[in-house]
């Protein structure tokens, strides 16, 4: 229907090697774009605003597990920890060295991205549960440096106050102004994750995944690209902390426990391994499924429940219907809500002409 | 595809339902609320919050603040930080006027937030000491003994029961080894300084339910003659049973305010289990207040048994104490504009005049102003002793000119 692929012929390598060859596709995503960054921000209360900040930095962050998860098959349980240690590195070098956006965001990201191929190194020769434990210690072992540091924490605290971006003189500061800020890098990590895992890198990451040793006997150096792998999920997760610090004006290291590793993993398998749209989804589901449940409970649960239980029941209704939702979503599509995604494209395509 | 239709149908549903959600009444003034009952705080959670709702609830009963009713927006943060965050967008979106933190993560990510937007909020027994600071922190209100004062007033404590001299004495200063747990300690080493008392620290590493040889260290090699224990979840009902086990008289442990709930007392095995073992509180045990009787007849009238909630009287209590101190606030700030039509900052005003306001007994006699937003870090010690808490001493502060000291030495650091 909306989607005729036939007629459009590729005659030039820049043409084949476009993101959307169809006009259908450059034109869905052109108005995603005018909606996302011009509809939305004009239009919209500050409160979606800030849910859509917190999903933009969700979106960096799982981009950063599925390229390590995802697309190298290597599994990290230490996301969160990456993330606190880009939050801490910029937090320090915005408060002590007055260092602007533009450099705070990447020099966070690369020394997360460090310490990640530290903690890759037994990548090579441990796999599966055994890394997923290795890269736990790591989870706890930047904890306990971090808080017991002050060096790196600020003081007993652990928590370092950073003040808001500035660009070109203008304090960033409003729920608007932060979203351009958040929704630019989430931008900048979709396009470039994109691009990565079409090159020659990303072509290597997805050979180790399916098939290690075939991958090192076509002449992949496997252990560079594990660590590569490694350091460029961490960067992204770097990148992600730092953000995250930006938007709270505050690097704390208990916005970055465990438990927020766990949520990635969950972004990354919900969303659809392997794909860079499915971490997108995945992080908008994660982030958005207990706010519409709630809402669902504020407007519905009255109905059923006396108002003095009705605050513990929502809680704990909430707990069970987003445990609940996550499996039916995992039953229906087990390859996640990207597939999903998919099938729906592809019913239509052929619509109203099944077979 | 025709699980999925119901999938979308379910997802539409919700989104719509979106569109419904109630704006705000010009004559509600709006608090809003953030709880944890599922996450692992919990076990504070589900007794706090309660414990606010109904004295709202009793305040709304009786026709509201001067006309006015009190609208509180729940929002179950997990102890999660991007859900206490968005939790505070939409409260700031409800419009409300003061909120209510709940969390040491989430008072620290929403500092700047609230103080940009001219909304106060309260961390009573959480956050950064410092935040006790008005004119450095001037919209957030920890309205309860900032672990600092804790600090200082348990070594006030301390020294009474050693004779009334802490030179040459032997403290303990045993903690949950995360931020929390360490935050007493510059006001500890000041004071060794200045009182002359020998202190040694012991942490005990999350999750914090490993410390006999901690504890066997503070009894048989340092021999302690008194020991400040900072605990925090399971830790403290470890930490009576480690030190009963090691044949410590309980008398001799102080616990901060998050030692001493009626759940950890159980989970140590029990009030006659752990006889003498005292805790600080910053809001008043029991249930022996006019107030809470007021909440029982307020559910008697309704034809309800009052809520189990209630038994749990530590936490329940401090739910209340943090109700009628926002209350008080918002009365202020009522009279103060003469009209419903308060804002933010308002309501920071009529925080800074709260002032002899003691619930009877359940809210200490604190005095919260433009410098401090603790309102004095008073407490009051609570032992176990025949089955129940029984208060040990008045509302009382300790060693307030060096905790100030402390917090003028921090505002000026930054």
């Amino acid at each position: 229907m909306f989607h005729r692929e036939s007629g459009y012929y590729k005659t030039t390598y820049k043409g084949d090697m476009a993101f959307y060859p169809l006009p259908v596709g450059r034109w869905s995503v052109a108005l995603l774009g005018v909606f996302f960054l011009v509809v939305v921000p004009l239009f919209l209360d500050p409160y979606y605003l800030s849910v859509l900040c917190l999903i933009a930095i969700a979106i960096v962050g799982a981009l950063g597990l599925n390229i390590l998860l995802g697309y190298t098959g290597q599994i990290s349980i230490g996301h969160a920890a990456f993330m606190s240690v880009g939050a801490y590195t910029a937090a320090n070098l915005i408060t002590k060295l007055d260092w602007p956006f533009w450099l705070a965001v990447p020099s966070g990201g690369v020394m997360a991205a460090a310490i990640g191929v530290l903690v890759g190194i037994p990548s090579l020769r441990i796999k599966g549960l055994y890394l997923a434990i290795a890269t736990l210690a790591a989870q706890f072992i930047i904890e306990w440096v971090i808080n017991h540091t002050p060096a790196i924490s600020g003081g007993v605290q652990a928590s370092i106050e950073v003040p808001r971006p500035t660009f070109f003189g203008e304090k960033l500061d409003t729920e608007v102004e932060l979203y351009y800020f958040l929704m630019a890098f989430a931008v900048i990590a979709i396009i470039a994750t994109m691009n990565l895992v079409r090159s020659r890198i990303g072509r290597a990451f997805i050979a180790i995944r399916d098939q290690d040793i075939a991958a090192e006997i076509i002449g992949i150096n496997v252990f560079r690209y594990k660590l590569y792998a490694f350091a460029i999920s961490s960067f992204y997760a770097g990148v992600a902390g730092v953000l995250y610090t930006y938007y709270l004006s505050i690097a704390n290291y208990e916005q970055f426990l465990i438990v927020v590793s766990i949520d990635y993993l969950a972004m990354v398998i919900i969303g659809g391994l392997g794909s860079v749209l499915g971490s997108v989804f995945g992080a908008v589901f994660v982030t958005l499924l207990p706010i519409v449940i709630r809402i669902f409970m504020d407007t519905f649960g009255a109905f059923f429940f006396d108002p003095v239980i009705l605050a513990q029941v929502t809680a704990q209704f909430r707990l069970i219907l987003f445990g609940l939702l996550i499996i039916v979503f995992l039953v229906v599509e087990p390859e996640g809500l990207n597939r999903l995604w998919l099938n729906i494209r592809n019913y239509f395509r052929i619509w109203p002409f099944s077979y | 595809m025709r699980r999925l239709d119901k999938l979308l149908f379910g997802a539409g549903l919700a989104l719509a339902a979106t569109g419904t959600a109630t704006s705000a009444n010009a004559a509600e003034i709006v608090i809003g609320m953030q709880c944890d009952r599922t996450g692992p705080t919990q076990t504070v959670g589900t007794f706090l919050c309660p414990g606010y709702h109904d004295y709202v609830n009793l305040v709304n009963s009786r026709g509201g603040i001067e006309g006015h009713t009190i609208r509180v927006m729940e929002i179950d943060h997990e102890y999660k930080v991007p859900a206490g965050v968005e939790a505070y967008a939409l409260h700031k979106k409800e419009g409300a006027v003061l909120i209510s933190l709940y969390g040491t993560p989430h008072t620290q990510a929403l500092t700047q937030k609230l103080t940009e937007d001219k909304t106060p909020g309260t961390s009573p027994g959480f956050g950064t000491a410092a935040a006790a600071n008005g004119e450095n922190f001037p919209y957030i209100f920890p309205i309860a003994a900032s672990y600092w004062s804790q600090a200082a007033a348990g070594l006030e404590y301390v020294r009474t029961q050693v004779g009334g001299d802490l030179k040459g004495k032997k403290i303990a200063y045993i903690y949950y080894d995360n931020p929390a747990g360490r935050e007493p300690l510059p006001v500890l080493h000041k004071l060794r300084d200045r009182l002359g008392y020998e202190l040694r620290e012991f942490a005990v590493p999350p999750p914090g339910i490993e410390m006999s040889a901690q504890v066997l260290d503070i009894t048989r090699r340092y021999r302690a003659d008194f020991v400040l224990a900072h605990l925090f979840g399971r830790a403290p009902s470890v930490s009576m049973k480690e030190f009963k086990r090691a044949g410590y008289p309980l008398e001799k442990v102080l616990g901060f305010v998050w030692g001493g709930g009626e759940a950890d007392i159980a989970a140590a095995g029990g009030f006659d289990r752990v006889e003498g073992y005292s805790a600080m509180q910053f809001a008043g045990v029991g249930s022996d207040y006019p107030v809470l009787d007021e909440i029982r007849e307020m559910y008697k009238a309704q034809g309800k048994d009052a809520p189990k909630e209630m038994e749990s009287t530590v936490y329940y209590n401090r739910g209340v104490f943090a109700a009628a101190i926002h209350l008080k606030a918002i009365e202020n700030a009522v009279k103060a504009k003469d009209s419903g039509d308060i804002t933010g900052e308002d309501v920071k005003n009529g925080m800074e005049q709260i002032k002899g306001f003691t619930l009877g007994g359940l809210v200490p006699p604190m005095e919260i102003n433009g410098f401090d937003h603790e309102g004095g870090g008073w407490v009051r010690i609570f032992q176990v002793q025949g089955s129940k808490f029984v208060p040990t001493t008045d509302w009382f502060q300790g060693y307030r000119d060096t905790v100030v000291e402390l917090l003028k030495a921090d505002a000026s650091r930054q």
